[in-house]
């Protein structure tokens, strides 16, 4: 039986300081963090004591192919840059240049949204805290996407927790076919192309912003040379029972639909894939040329040559991966694919592929690449633009931009599905149902306590003795139903590690 | 592929007659329309006063 689906999102924001000759992005992305530290309370003028993130586990050089190519490049663990672990569990830190947040391990889709909406509103709130530091003619400004236009691109990765027993390859094979696909709906809508060689003359707008940037099937890498399934392996958990698919194809989604069903769908996928469910295989002829080709295709209809010689469109294939999900769930229930969630998720995957099929326009609404081609079009047919204006190219960054007020994704009428208040008590409250409520509530009320933590551990120096480590292998253990009344009873991080017997 | 069509909801063509359907539509598509137009304005006041400096300068260092 398919293991239930953690799930996370980690999301590096494109930043921007304005207002200074030769700004430093690293620089600027230090800044940004540690003003929302100070203005949350994590770090005040006595105390530089933000719980830092502990990099004792951190092996993302690890292949899930189980052998290290020679010439594949593990990514280097920044260790120096500000790292931060934030009372809901999250993760906010610098990365390669940008301000990333990682969102708590979460039990289903619809947490997973909550949780990058919060995600959202912290970085919001870190532009503010920013603009209370600088001089009044600088501002930082935050960019949810994944492209600067120019050949640069930052990820937006999800993780999966899926059973250590399932076959790599059965997992590669399928997952291929659902990361092509998938685009279809998750795809965050781009002007032009960045395929070396391809200009906007041949691809005038593309559905996703990141399928440019693939270059391989299967790899290590995340910055050279992507591949469509990334091998990194390193659990964060029990790596005999487990591995966290690291997925890193996917667009950052200012469409709360496009996120749910990004995440939603792919955890149905998973399971499905863990108990050998899924009975078609779809392999694809090219499928770096494929996933571009998807990507490219407005009409929806280009058909992907497989190796048995026959062709399919993205549409065909997650028609199929929806009713096999359906059926699924009438045989095996919903209890290990995120609850009454995944049921929705089914609802909102037909309704949208109804609607990609007869009217996709109808879904500029629910889809960022559907409601930013509205608007770049709208504006485009007013006032008379060819494709190659710059005025568009700005459109695009603009759609992303996370100022309230300047964000045209704010301005799309998109749907939400998480309520605006719970997102802001997210900010700071961690989900119930997984290890992030331990981290995160031991952050609330002992983080004089906590000198570390990351996903498996937290580490504590209660004063009398050596530090403790306190190891939390067990995604789904640590959650408000096992360790709740702990807090409720402890006064102290002394007493807390004291019950928990460690 | 043909099993796919069990799980499709019927579309709103089915569901009723489409004269009915038809006049809804035109309806619903000049207020999409009436929408569009008022969002088009609004971006004219938000959109970066000049948009060429602005994508130039949009450069960002590669990540993940």
């Amino acid at each position: 039986m398919a293991i239930p689906k953690t799930i996370g999102i980690e999301t590096e924001y494109g930043i921007v300081h304005r207002g200074i000759e030769d700004p430093n992005p690293i620089t600027a992305s230090s800044l940004l963090i540690n003003a929302y530290l100070y203005a949350s309370g994590y770090r005040t003028e006595n105390s530089n004591d933000a719980v830092h993130w502990d990099f004792i586990d951190e092996t993302p050089g690890i292949d899930a192919r189980g052998c290290v190519p020679t010439a594949a490049m593990p990514p280097d663990v920044e260790t120096h840059l500000v790292n931060a672990v934030l009372t809901n569990g999250a993760r906010y830190y610098v990365d390669h240049a940008h301000p990333e947040i990682s969102t708590p391990e979460c039990g289903d889709a619809l947490s997973v949204v909550l949780h990058d909406r919060a995600a959202e509103l912290i970085a919001q709130h870190s532009m503010a805290a920013a603009a209370e530091m600088l001089p009044p003619d600088q501002e930082l400004v935050l960019y949810k996407n994944n492209s600067d236009g120019k050949g640069n691109s930052y990820g937006c990765h999800e993780n999966y927790l899926v059973d250590r027993a399932t076959p790599f390859g059965r997992i590669a094979t399928h997952c291929i076919s659902h990361f092509v696909t998938r685009q279809i709906f998750t795809g965050a809508g781009k002007v032009g192309s960045e395929t070396p060689g391809q200009s906007t003359d041949e691809v005038s707008y593309q559905i996703t912003q990141r399928a440019d940037f693939f270059e391989e099937e299967v790899g290590l890498e995340t910055t050279l040379k992507r591949p469509i399934i990334n091998t990194r392996d390193e659990p964060h958990a029990d790596a005999r029972k487990y591995r966290r698919l690291h997925v890193i194809v996917g667009d950052a989604n200012p469409s709360q639909v496009s996120t749910f069903l990004k995440v939603g769908t792919t955890a149905l996928v998973l399971a499905l894939i863990e108990d050998d469910a899924l009975r078609r295989e779809f392999v694809f002829a090219a499928p770096v040329a494929a996933i571009r080709r998807v990507s490219h295709d407005l009409t929806l209809s280009e058909p992907l040559e497989l190796v048995d010689g026959t062709t399919v469109t993205a549409l065909e294939i997650q028609w199929e991966l929806l009713d096999q999900s359906r059926k699924y769930v009438e045989a095996n229930g919903v209890e290990n694919v995120g609850g009454a969630a995944a049921l929705d998720v089914l609802d909102r995957w037909e309704s949208v592929l109804s609607g990609l099929e007869t009217d996709p326009m109808s879904l500029a609404s629910q889809l960022d690449w559907v409601a930013k081609y509205r608007l770049i079009e709208g504006y485009r047919e007013r006032h008379g633009l060819d494709w190659r204006n710059t005025r568009l190219r700005a459109l695009d960054i603009q759609y992303h931009d996370m100022r309230p007020e300047r964000s045209l994704a704010n301005r799309a009428g998109l749907e939400r599905i998480v309520d605006e208040a719970d997102a802001a008590r997210a900010m700071t409250e961690p989900p119930n149902d997984t290890r992030a409520f331990f981290r995160g509530k031991c952050l609330q009320l002992f983080s004089d306590s906590v000198v570390a933590a990351n996903w498996d551990s937290l580490v504590f120096d209660v004063g009398t003795d050596a530090l403790r480590r306190v190891p939390m292998m067990e995604p789904l253990r640590g959650t408000e139903a096992h360790v709740g009344n702990l807090f409720d009873e402890c006064d102290s991080a002394s007493e807390l590690l004291r019950r928990l017997g460690s | 592929m043909a099993e796919r069509e069990q799980v499709r909801k019927p579309t709103p063509a089915d569901r009723e007659p489409a004269e009915q359907a038809a006049a809804k539509a035109t309806e619903r598509g000049e207020e999409i329309k009436a929408e569009l137009d008022e969002l088009l304005d609004e971006i004219d006041e938000v959109l970066e006063a000049n948009a060429e400096d602005f994508v130039k300068s949009y450069i960002q260092k590669g990540g993940q």
